[in-house]
């Protein structure tokens, strides 16, 4: 490598770009012969969940069901070992600043599904020491590599909406039946709701919204003034975690 | 100094004992053949080919592996182009264990032959149609 | 130089076991920890950092105080800090070392811990503390060679290590401002998110370093008949009160903005560290013992007489220490996840394994530091003679 000139650097460079530019028109072409790799792309993924309806199906814990399934979540006994990926919190846990003694009932019963917010600013992102997670660009998932996180549990300390998990001890052992289609994890790392972007890459909803049968969660990409979940935001009042923060989620609450 | 002569002896001493596998192996001579590797997979349709030669893959599969990785997970691309105009899915799982089924045949022989300890199958799984 | 670390008397030896000794049990945890996963310890989905963390806070503070003594000795040519700059310089190292440590053993998966450098991430103050911390044990590691084989040869030491002594200073403060960033810049974390952080951390850093400093030098005084001098002493006993004095007073900032404004996400902390919240109080009683000594410390301190009395100095520097160790590693650490962003409280107290590999690593400070003192006081004896 000593003798890697300048000149080779620009060589270098130029090669890497070239391969950049094709590389799409090489994709594209990729779509037709493999057909299970047609992705559903957007500008912005965002998701919307409708409290109301969530709330009329008040012990439905299918999505998380679906959500720990496809993904490989263990199942730990003890609190203190747990990993989850979404799951519900009392409304004063999730809304701690709108909560107040006179709020209606139906809200205050209600138990929103919380996960990763996705956000725009994502304060894990920020202080991740090894860019093993990420923010996708452009539609903003943010991402984990789970091959190169060390471990050290900053992204943990960093999210405000405790939405990350540690791998204390090896999972699979306490993976209840396990999805060969999809990785599970090694002891030592992070983890966290990936927006079932490896869904989305084969066309798929993410595992949650396909498997809400009261519809209450919308799924879709935000900057396309068309989408469903465009319209409902448009129509209905909605909550966002935490927006005083200013981390900018994605995961929107109709209530 | 009068330790001359036990450095030297110390340092003769040391370089035999760290240079052992080279005299190990000039004195096994013959036996190192390596072990037979088998893909005992049924023909899969339209695959009759590997993503790249035979040589290629004996000696690069784990940096083309690695490559695959860090493409999917960082950067979204997913499909990999042969030399000769081909398109795979970059999957471990569904890629390379469509025909190499018999992992223990193929890839453990000779992971354990070298003393490599890959941890790809800590995480990830065997297709279940073959397991 | 270093030959002089393998001369010693029975004493040396033994006291080097018994620290071998302690180091082998805890490396032996370690190694369940390392086969079973961080599950071992007390921490949990809700409190994920906890007593190595915290260690690694106190200890970053340890090694900073290096500077009380580096700055009056070269930068005022204040010569009664002469004998003892060197020996402050040494802690300095293995407190970096300690700390370097403490995060090898947090780490989930320890033998990727270099992907720090092969990802650098300039957005991570994890990233810029790594730097802080290695440039810092890297100054000190050259600066005090130098100085010592200087002095071993009865020579001043070479002018190109003044500029070098000089840029530890700020480095120095340096290590422990960005220690206090990795907290302080946390949207999650209320308790952590205060501006007077680095300041206290600071404060609290020239406290207790110093007063682990006396503990030593005493310590020297006594087993290994090296006086340091009562000059040197006095000055050290005078920093820790300044310090002392600010670190109180910031801790009382803390309790000002946080009640006086009464934002729940503030108070809910130090709520859980005066009373305890939800009748879960395991932090209620380390806190009042840190708090109340602090207070005992200040009066033994201010005061003349009792700071300058050679019989009760030893004690108070230890008080200070303790003090601070509870404030700042458990309390400061622990607290920052109870309650969580949520609100659940979930509480933490570190295991067995957790303790005897923390234990461990004090362990090997301890030897080095041994090793380095022994270094050192050899070469001033044979000076001498």
């Amino acid at each position: 490598m000593s003798d890697f000139t300048r000149r080779d650097f620009v060589k270098a460079a130029s090669v890497s770009l070239t391969i950049l530019a094709l590389k799409p028109a090489a994709n594209l072409l990729a779509l037709e012969s493999l057909p299970e790799l047609s992705p559903l792309m957007a500008k912005r993924w965002a998701l919307a969940i409708d409290l109301r309806k969530c709330l009329e199906e008040k012990n439905c814990v299918k999505c998380i069901e679906m959500c720990h399934f496809v993904h490989n979540v263990p199942h730990f006994a003890k609190p203190k070992d747990e990993v989850k990926w979404i799951w519900k919190e009392s409304f004063e846990a999730a809304f701690a600043e709108q909560d107040h003694p006179f709020l209606s009932a139906d809200v205050k019963v209600s138990h929103p599904l919380v996960m990763c917010n996705h956000c725009a600013n994502p304060p894990c992102v920020k202080v991740c020491p090894t860019q093993a997670t990420w923010k996708r660009e452009p539609d903003g998932v943010v991402m984990m590599d789970w091959h190169r996180c060390i471990g050290c549990r900053y992204c943990i300390a960093a999210c405000p909406y405790g939405s990350r998990s540690f791998n204390w001890r090896d999972p699979k052992p306490f993976i209840k039946k396990l999805q060969p289609d999809f990785p599970s994890r090694m002891r030592g790392v992070v983890e966290k709701c990936n927006f079932c972007e490896e869904r989305l890459a084969k066309g798929q909803l993410p595992a949650c919204v396909e498997a809400c049968e009261a519809k209450a969660m919308v799924f879709g990409d935000i900057e396309d003034a068309d989408s469903d979940i465009r319209c409902l935001l448009q129509t209905r009042f909605s909550l966002r975690r935490k927006p005083s923060l200013g981390t900018q989620p994605y995961i929107y609450y109709l209530v | 100094m009068n330790d001359r002569g036990k450095i030297v002896a110390g340092l003769i001493i040391f370089l035999v004992l760290i240079t052992t596998p080279i005299w190990m192996n000039l004195v096994a001579e013959g036996d190192a053949e390596g072990p037979e590797i088998e893909i005992l997979t049924k023909d899969v349709p339209g695959q009759d080919k590997c993503v790249k030669s035979k040589t290629e893959m004996a000696a690069q599969h784990m940096d083309l592996l690695n490559t695959w990785r860090d493409e999917v997970v960082r950067s979204k691309a997913r499909v990999y182009q042969t030399a000769d105009g081909r398109y795979y899915a970059k999957s471990l799982t569904h890629t390379c264990l469509k025909c190499h089924s018999n992992k223990d045949k193929f890839c453990d022989r000779c992971h354990i032959y070298v003393g490599v300890n890959p941890y790809c199958w800590d995480c990830h799984n065997e297709p279940k149609e073959f397991k | 130089m270093i030959e002089k670390a393998l001369q010693g008397d029975r004493r040396y030896w033994t006291w080097l076991l018994i620290l071998g000794a302690v180091i082998a049990a805890g490396t032996g945890f370690y190694l369940k920890q390392f086969h079973t996963g961080l599950t071992i310890t007390g921490l949990s989905r809700d409190v994920s950092w906890g007593f190595y963390i915290a260690q690694f806070t106190f200890l970053v503070g340890v090694a900073a105080s290096a500077v009380m003594l580096v700055l009056p000795y070269y930068l005022h040519n204040y010569k009664a800090f002469g004998k003892i700059t060197i020996l402050g310089e040494f802690v300095a190292i293995a407190a970096v070392i300690m700390c370097v440590t403490f995060i090898f053993v947090d780490l989930g998966q320890p033998f990727r811990m270099l992907n720090i450098f092969l990802h650098p991430s300039p957005s991570s103050l994890m990233f810029w503390d790594t730097i802080a911390l290695g440039g810092y044990m890297c100054l000190n590691v050259l600066i005090s060679y130098i100085t010592l084989k200087a002095e071993s040869k009865t020579l001043p030491p070479p002018k190109w290590i003044k500029p070098i002594i000089l840029i530890s200073i700020p480095w120095a403060i340096s290590i422990h401002t960005v220690t206090a960033f990795l907290y302080s810049g946390l949207v999650a974390r209320p308790f952590w998110m205060t501006a007077v952080l680095a300041p206290r951390f600071l404060a609290s850093a020239f406290a207790s370093g110093p007063s682990l400093l006396i503990l030593l030098c005493l310590i020297l005084k006594r087993f290994a008949s090296f006086d340091v001098g009562r000059e040197a002493l006095r000055k050290l006993a005078e920093i820790v009160t300044y310090a002392m004095t600010v670190n109180v007073f910031f801790i009382l900032m803390e309790f000002f903005t946080t009640f006086y404004s009464g934002i729940p996400e503030h108070a809910e902390h130090f709520d859980y560290l005066i009373h305890g919240l939800e009748g879960k109080h395991g932090l209620t009683l380390w806190m009042w013992i840190s708090w109340i000594i602090a207070a005992a410390t200040l009066v033994l301190l201010i005061n003349p007489g009792t700071r300058r009395s050679e019989k009760i100095l030893p004690w108070t520097a230890l008080l200070v220490v303790v003090s601070i160790w509870i404030d700042k590693g458990m309390g400061m650490v622990v607290t920052g996840f109870v309650p969580t962003p949520l609100g659940h409280i979930t509480e933490y107290f570190p295991t067995l394994p957790e303790l005897m590999i923390s234990l461990a690593i004090y362990g090997m400070g301890m030897f080095i530091v041994t090793i380095f003192y022994k270094v050192a006081l050899s070469v001033r004896s044979a000076v001498a003679r």
